[in-house]
């Protein structure tokens, strides 16, 4: 299938790149020749894989991700293997296994997380496309601190296959790009049904944007503009919102009140599935070898203490004691129970708005170690989080900076009309350009 | 609230490594996380996260397994054909 | 949902949901162990015969090849590998629980049950928790005081972990071998209520249970470590067990682990119910405990892992939907199932209930038997393969499906037609079977009566070794003749010496008095 070689030399001041491919072959397609970056936390046959994490340090996996048999099918050349918060463990890049990812906006600021290798590699020109992967806004948290597009596409609609489990339930792979017409792009190719994930749904995107939003409802939601949420970057949103308006949309404020415990039912949800999922890193199969000589508990606890960073360590630690006899009914019982109320808050307001909107992330980007606290850098999350419990799409859109960096406009839609997405996107950005 | 040795408790459950100089960090950071998710004590009802879908199945039909050498290519030890482990004592 | 208490696992929605109160050691429990009710509950795994693991599509016919050969990224544990259920094993678990009268669930939803072992690929084990595929069955078997009805708690799938190897012996390895070839193979794990009264009653229910899957085509015994059977057990004072409520009023009872044959588990309940008394005589209370089997040694000794008081923070597996099957039961057809064959086997072949017991007893024994008894005498039939050829198969380590039934249907024609005395039939049985272990060409019984000459005589032969032998043996003759009754037996046993064994030995009574007392005449 494959054809010819691309030569690929990134100029990586910043550290987006784990792995490049100095020669990738490609093959012909609708993506024939072009670079490609993937997070590295998508598997890729013949090309080591980390997650980001020291404990898969020299795993090369023996099969391709679904996703990324897709894009070689359509003649894609793999750039290389990007950047990540440790199995997507951040909202900055920071708790990366091999060093943080800078912002190549502004190299003393974070490109944000976990794809922030991703978002880097295309906002400084590396690259004009990149996969990522959103558990609970790790697509669109960087492309917003970056400067780029993101989608997280609806829960089933690109295959998880290959994807290195973080939180199965709440996470998808999707496109990052400059515009919103290279996201669409991207995202004909990796969408689809594929047999292999029971998740996934028979749903292809064969869509090309549209710009006209004449009569959209678009719902903006109060807790979206509420504590907690730079005023400077609530209004860069407004303004965005207004444009739409202009542009024919309709624009109608509602509330969302499960977004008081979603965050918590977030991350609760996420937890308990890393702490189940990570458990399979034993030094046995892949990674670092464990030491035979020692006892299996012994040996297990030494690879996982000293291989996985500490954010890893407490999200498992947290994640275990949630499901512990005696206190799952409490965590991750409840966090259920909010999931589905906050699952049906979009129901009801998505009959009565087609698309909802607010900013992506409550901040710009952080300066490198300013969320040294783990509880401060979750609660930067709030925003990002309501779409991955309830499934449903959302798109990060740049829109205007504040102090010079960029700020993201969040459209979420209705399960499986990430078309609407990307088209009330394409509108912003075509109205803006 | 949770102490040094429910810590070190759910240390020894989830089978990771900490070490002593940790121990009082994870400590206080835990109460700080584990107050914020006190807010889930506000959920009414006992209603449960819905899945819409169900009976998703493959049928019984063979595919090719990868090959021992394929298998076996990234494990740290291996020995006639098989990984080794740490025993369980 | 309710998961703090982890000692029963909760059921939504079952019938039997009552969980069990274990008391501990009841004060001043009389010390008379002979006389205590034995009580005894089996959790059975069993692998089901599909072509395919449970989650992915590699083969399960892995036993005759080497470590790791048959993975796949899903059975190994790759990271981001994901599950997908095989129908064909929803399928045949889903026979078994309507072949075992339970009521399937609305909904069922595989879990996820963490523990860290080497042999567990993924670090947990896929399984059902408190939304089990079936619940509340029974299955009748041939107790101590005649038919009894065992009740079947829950029928649940699960994933088969890999195998661990250890060299130079498990009490001398430094480390662990694995081998994931069986990790993902589909187990269904049956669960009885304690509801056996002695180790015969566990290896009848298992007989039962194991016959009862074979009919179903979904269960192989054949294979090697296609079962295993953890018990529990416990001693208590007469009287003193209440059955509806599950509760032990009396002693703690034990949970035997790593029981992995039919005989096994008759040996290690024996043996438990031994040391239970021994413990009990001496006036000590029976810890609540869990022990592991060693078949080797036939022992049960205490285990000594961090494993008992795991807490396995069970949680649905999130890369799987639920099942809601409820409805595909009714359109199941069940085969006929061993009891059914059995009082069939006594109606339409006239087998005695003894023998269609036996030939029921086994799948393939039964299938062989109906193609003889359709081509041949079906009560002679029943006789010679219950009663002749599974005793020489039994003898030889053979099991049914190393013979031909076309060979038994030539062999049973040729007795029904005298051509071969019921002595010398045996005689080709023999020849064939040590043939076969032997591995020469098989031989058809007239081959073997030729070879061996051992047909039985034509009317010709049988008069001249009389006339023979009455020439031959004149005081015997006289002897016979002036009323001694041993003289007969003599001259019998010559004219056989001389048949060789070939002539039906009642008509060759016959004939020899006939010429003895036709000579006077
Ligand atoms: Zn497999």
């Amino acid at each position: 299938m494959a054809h010819s070689r691309l030569s690929f030399t990134p100029d990586d001041r910043v550290n987006a790149f784990l792995t490049t491919c100095p020669e990738p072959e490609y093959g012909t397609g609708r993506l024939e020749g072009l670079a490609i970056a993937i997070k590295d936390n998508i598997s890729t046959k013949g090309i080591r894989t980390t997650a980001g994490s020291r404990i898969l340090e020299g795993y090369v996996p023996p099969y391709d991700a679904h996703v990324v048999s897709l894009l070689l099918a359509e003649g894609a050349a793999i750039a290389g293997k990007t950047n990540m918060d440790e199995f997507g463990m951040g909202t900055t890049t920071e708790n990366s296994g091999y060093g943080p990812t800078l912002n190549p906006l502004d190299t003393g600021r974070v490109p944000g997380g976990s794809s922030g290798g991703s978002a880097a590699a295309v906002a400084a020109g590396m690259v004009r496309m990149a996969l990522g992967s959103d558990t609970g806004g790790s697509i669109r948290c960087p492309a917003a601190f970056c400067g780029i597009v993101g989608l997280k596409p609806t829960y089933g609609r690109v295959s998880r296959y290959g994807l290195i489990a973080y939180a199965n339930s709440l996470e998808q792979i999707g496109p990052m790009a400059r515009t919103v017409g290279e996201t669409s792009r991207l995202m004909q190719v990796i969408a689809g049904y594929d047999p292999r994930d029971s998740t996934s749904i028979e749903q292809p995107y064969c869509h090309t944007p549209d710009k006209n939003i004449q009569g959209r409802r678009i719902g903006v939601p109060e807790e979206f503009f509420g504590a907690g949420v730079d005023p400077a970057v609530a209004a860069k949103a407004w303004e965005a919102i207004e444009v739409l308006e202009k542009k024919g949309a309709e624009i109608v404020t509602c509330r969302m009140p499960g977004m008081a415990y979603a965050l918590a039912a977030y991350y609760v949800t996420c937890m308990s599935e890393a702490s189940s999922n990570l458990a399979r890193f034993d030094g046995v199969r892949y990674g670092p070898a464990a030491d035979t000589k020692k006892p299996w508990h012994e040996a297990f606890q030494e690879r996982r203490g000293t291989s996985f960073g500490k954010e890893v360590r407490r999200r498992i630690m947290l994640g275990t004691f949630a499901l512990s006899s005696g206190y799952y009914g409490k965590y991750y019982a409840k966090a259920q129970a909010a999931r589905q109320q906050v699952k049906l808050d979009f129901i009801r307001l998505y009959k009565e708005v087609d698309v909802l909107a607010g900013p992506t992330m409550p901040t710009i980007a952080f300066r490198l170690g300013e969320k040294a606290d783990p509880l401060s850098m979750y609660l930067s999350d709030i925003l990002t989080v309501p779409a991955n419990l309830a499934g449903v799409p959302a798109i990060s859109v740049p829109c205007g900076t504040v102090d010079g960096m960029p700020v993201g406009l969040q459209i979420m839609g209705r399960h499986f009309e990430d078309e609407a997405v990307i088209d009330t996107a394409f509108a912003y950005e075509q109205a803006v350009v | 609230m949770v102490f040094e040795r429910d810590v070190e408790h759910i240390a020894g459950l989830a089978d990771i490594g900490i070490v002593k100089e940790e121990l009082d960090e994870f400590t206080i950071q835990f109460n700080r996380i584990l107050d914020y998710f006190d807010i889930l004590d506000t959920v009414e009802g006992d209603c449960v996260y819905e899945q819409d879908r169900y009976n998703v199945l493959r049928e019984d039909v063979i595919s090719p397994s990868l090959s021992q050498e394929d298998a076996l290519k990234n494990a740290g030890e291996t020995e006639d054909g098989f990984f080794k482990a740490p025993r369980v004592m | 949902m309710n998961m703090e208490n982890m000692t029963a696992v909760p059921i939504a929605g079952s019938r039997s949901e009552q969980s069990a109160g274990y008391i501990s050691q009841a004060a001043g429990s009389p010390p008379h162990p002979e006389a205590d009710e034995t009580i005894i509950g089996l959790e059975v795994h069993c692998q089901l015969d599909t072509a395919t693991k449970l989650f992915c599509a590699c083969s399960t016919d892995y036993r005759s090849d080497g470590p790791n050969t048959h993975t796949c990224p899903v059975c190994l544990g790759l990271p981001g590998a994901l599950p997908k259920i095989n129908r064909k094993a929803v399928e045949f678990a889903l026979r078994v629980a309507k072949a075992l009268n339970c009521e399937v669930l609305l909904e069922s939803v595989f879990s996820r049950k963490n523990y860290f072992y080497p042999d567990l690929d993924k670090a947990f084990q896929i399984s059902q928790y408190d939304k089990p595929l079936a619940v509340g069955g029974y299955l009748v078997i041939e107790g101590d005081k005649g038919e009894k009805m065992v009740r079947i708690t829950r029928v649940h799938m699960e994933e088969d972990p890999g195998r661990l190897v250890h060299k130079g012996g498990v009490d001398r390895a430094r480390y662990s071998l694995v081998d994931y070839n069986r990790a993902g193979i589909p187990l269904i794990e049956i669960v009885t209520e304690p509801d056996m009264r002695s180790p015969k009653e566990a290896r009848r229910f298992l007989n039962k249970l194991r016959v009862t899957l074979e009919y179903l085509s979904v269960f192989d015994s054949d294979k090697e470590g296609s079962l295993r059977v953890d018990a529990n057990i416990s001693l208590q004072p007469e009287g003193w067990f209440d059955r509806e409520k599950k509760s032990y009023k009396g002693r703690n009872r034990v949970e035997v682990k790593n029981i992995s044959s039919y005989k096994g588990v008759e040996k290690a309940l024996t043996f438990e119910i031994t040391r239970q008394r021994n413990v009990i005589r001496k006036g000590h209370p029976i810890e609540q405990a869990t022990r592991h089997f060693v078949e080797t040694q036939g022992i049960t000794t205490a285990s000594r892992s961090k494993e008992e008081e795991q807490d396995y923070r069970y949680f649905p597996e999130p890369d799987l939907c639920p099942l809601r099957v409820s409805s595909w039961v009714e359109q199941i057809d069940l085969p006929e199932l061993p009891d059914a064959r059995r009082a069939r086997f006594i109606g339409q072949y006239g087998c005695s209930p003894n023998h269609a017991r036996t030939l029921t007893g086994d799948l393939k024994l039964a299938d062989f038997y109906e193609k003889v008894a359709g081509n041949a005498d079906p009560a002679l039939s029943a006789t010679w393969v219950a009663d002749t050829l599974i005793g020489e198969l039994n003898y030889r380590d053979l099991g049914i499906g190393s013979v031909t039934p076309s060979h038994i249907i030539e062999l049973v024609n040729l007795v029904k037609s005298k051509t071969l005395t019921d002595k010398n039939a045996i005689d080709v049985i023999r020849a064939i079977l040590d043939g076969i272990l032997q591995k020469q060409p098989a031989e058809t019984p007239s081959q073997v009566v030729k070879r061996l000459d051992l047909g039985a005589t034509d009317s010709g032969i049988a008069p001249a070794a009389i006339a023979d032998v009455i020439r031959e043996q004149p005081q015997a003759v006289a002897d016979y003749e002036s009323g001694k009754k041993e003289a007969f037996m003599f001259l019998i046993g010559q004219v056989m010496k001389k048949t060789r064994g070939k002539a039906d030995p009642a008509e060759l009574n016959a004939m020899l008095r006939d010429a003895l007392d036709g000579r006077g005449q």
